[in-house]
């Protein structure tokens, strides 16, 4: 069992007495009377906790060590994966992981970050920053699914590309430049969800397609809350990352309402983390749906789309063309 | 940002060279198009004067301008963002960090876009980032080569949040449409050009030319550092370490950009 997130005592203490309830289960009457009045108290207080998330503690469950990764969903929801590896360059990195799979009835590439959960996964994955190799393989099995028009599907989970000496060396911008302007002409459909953590260019890697979707206590952001923290305020601590969250805008809901995402998947009450087969339902269905809409769109009309959802995005002004406009 | 040593020419007489500390007439500097007449550093410029070095004289004509900027997010910093602008924007005289617009190199017509690394350390927020993509699209439909000058200290601008990243995204979604109808795009690399313009156009050019010393790179030195705690090697993400290892067609000094750009453009003629 994970450290409770901070905000979430009350409730531990809550689940740890409801817990030994059932267990004690010596079903008398007034037993189960408590252990109903207790499940209502909780999920009572998972609402009001869980509706009213500050940015930050959004950020913390986002990151909660139990939520779902890509390598759940693969068991959770998909009939099958069959794993591809390496970048025919340099290596096999850990924290993108690609590979054919069965979703319902349709057979697709599914992309996406892995943190890994035991100490020794994470390690290996990196924690989820992925090197310029991760991109570079992501970035061919997508052109070998567009070539056999497999639709593409990316779970987005990283605090960002990794900050390293070896990945500058080997191109880390360079390898997310590619992806981005190659995945935006893929001539398949590509579905997106932030999973997790959407950190910066590390998660726009493979975060370019037809549709994006953010998970409800996902977070999607141009820096993380520290990086911006320590920018804004010299210092990343308990008191200025909150308000870096805050300043950032980055949570599902105000994601939507700046026009960079197209859908927000509810979560399970309590988060992700609490019921991850619920939301694994939840996402399945919804990739299934946008999958089935994508794929009757003829590919230049696909393509279109693609090109006018990125087009117009930006928030700025523009008063009446004066002299300064473009005359030609 | 690393290094905030060079930060334009400075008023006054005199100035020093922040790489090899000799003491400079600035007049002289300026006459050699911002570069140390001891050692060869290269100076940040501004966008005219970028404009002025590479272009046939006066035939900029400067597209978009009416565009500004604004404050999205609200964003909360010690000074309001949109304040920011507002001073910035009566400092510099400009609306926001890039300046687009079509003029000639020796003769040949070009869509040019420059980032302006005095304003906001030429971060990409809405504004330079729509301003880009209208540029490559108009290059797309007038058959014209594109050169981007690229120069941006924090790569996206941060007080526009996600909306900066997706910048990145929309820029190369045009170029990516610009390559398809054959376009030929140039890209300069210039000091410093990092984080999210590294990762987005500065790195999608068919060519690739760097200023040298220029820093040039995706994770800043202090995240490396705070990440890896390893002492990063003499010349680590300089244009000469890109070079090095692959990442770069050529090192090009200021004096030449001019004609190495031409140069290239008369190889890639759809002829």
């Amino acid at each position: 069992m994970a450290a409770p997130l901070p905000f979430e005592t009350e409730i531990h203490a809550l689940e740890d007495v409801l817990k030994r309830l059932e267990q004690g289960a010596s079903a008398t009457a007034n037993m189960s009377e408590e252990i109903k009045r207790i499940r209502r108290e909780l999920s009572g207080l998972l609402k009001k906790t869980y509706s009213s998330l500050t940015p930050w503690q959004t950020v913390l469950v986002s990151r909660h060590p139990e939520r779902p990764q890509t390598m759940d969903y693969v068991s959770m929801i998909f009939e099958e994966f069959v794993e591809l590896r390496g970048d025919r360059a340099f290596g096999d990195d850990q924290a993108i992981r690609c590979g054919f799979a069965r979703l319902g009835n349709s057979k697709v590439l599914l992309v996406g970050h892995q943190k890994g959960h035991t100490l020794k996964e994470r390690q290996a994955c990196y924690y989820g920053c992925a090197h310029p190799e991760g991109y570079r393989k992501a970035l061919n099995k997508m052109k070998l699914a567009a070539k056999f028009h497999l639709p593409i599907i990316c779970l987005i989970d990283t605090p960002g590309a990794f900050p390293g000496i070896g990945a500058e060396e080997r191109g880390q911008a360079q390898l997310i430049a590619t992806s981005i302007l190659e995945m935006s002409r893929l001539p398949t459909p590509i579905v997106c969800v932030v999973i997790g953590e959407g950190g910066s260019g590390g998660a726009l890697g493979i975060g370019v397609g037809d549709r994006i979707a953010v998970l409800e206590h996902a977070y999607y952001s141009v820096i993380s809350p520290e990086g911006c923290a320590g920018i804004l305020w010299k210092v990343a601590n308990e008191e200025t990352k909150p308000r870096a969250a805050e300043a950032l805008r980055l949570t599902s809901k105000h994601l939507a309402s700046l026009g960079v995402i197209d859908d927000v998947l509810h979560e399970p009450l309590g988060g992700a983390h609490r019921e991850p087969r619920e939301m694994g339902t939840t996402l399945k269905s919804y990739l299934l749906r946008s999958i089935r809409e994508l794929k009757t769109k003829k590919l230049d009309r696909l393509l279109d789309e693609r090109y006018n959802k990125f087009r117009k995005m930006g928030v700025f002004l523009e008063p009446r063309e004066a002299s300064g406009g473009k005359s030609s | 940002m690393s290094t905030r040593t060079n930060r334009g020419i400075p008023e006054g007489l005199w100035m020093p060279c922040p790489r090899c500390k000799a003491t400079l007439y600035k007049k002289e500097v300026q006459s050699r198009l911002g570069v140390c007449n001891e050692c060869g550093h290269h100076f940040t410029i501004s966008a005219r004067e970028r404009i002025d070095q590479l272009l046939d004289e006066d035939s900029f004509e400067e597209w978009f301008t009416h565009l500004r900027p604004c404050d999205p997010l609200g964003f909360i910093d010690k000074v309001p963002y949109a304040k920011k602008l507002e001073e910035t924007q009566a400092k510099t005289g400009m609306s926001d960090a890039a300046v687009v617009g079509k003029g000639f190199i020796r003769g040949r017509a070009i869509v040019l876009c420059i980032t302006d690394f005095q304003f906001m350390a030429g971060s990409m927020g809405s504004v330079v980032g729509e301003k880009l993509t209208r540029a490559i699209e108009e290059a797309t439909r007038l058959s014209l080569p594109l050169v981007i000058v690229s120069g941006s200290g924090g790569g996206a601008r941060m007080q526009e949040g996600i909306l900066s990243l997706m910048q990145m995204a929309k820029v190369s979604c045009a170029l990516a449409r610009f390559d398809q109808a054959g376009g030929l795009y140039i890209s300069i690399l210039t000091h410093p050009t990092m984080g999210g313009v590294a990762a987005s156009w500065a790195l999608q050019g068919d060519l690739t030319l760097a200023e040298p010393g220029a820093m040039v790179g995706f994770a800043g030195a202090r995240t490396i550092w705070n990440t890896v705690r390893l002492e990063l090697p003499e010349g680590f993400q300089t244009s000469e370490f890109l070079l090095e290892h692959g990442f770069v067609d050529r090192i090009v000094h200021r004096k030449d950009l001019r004609t190495e750009v031409a140069l290239l453009i008369d190889y890639c003629e759809h002829k």
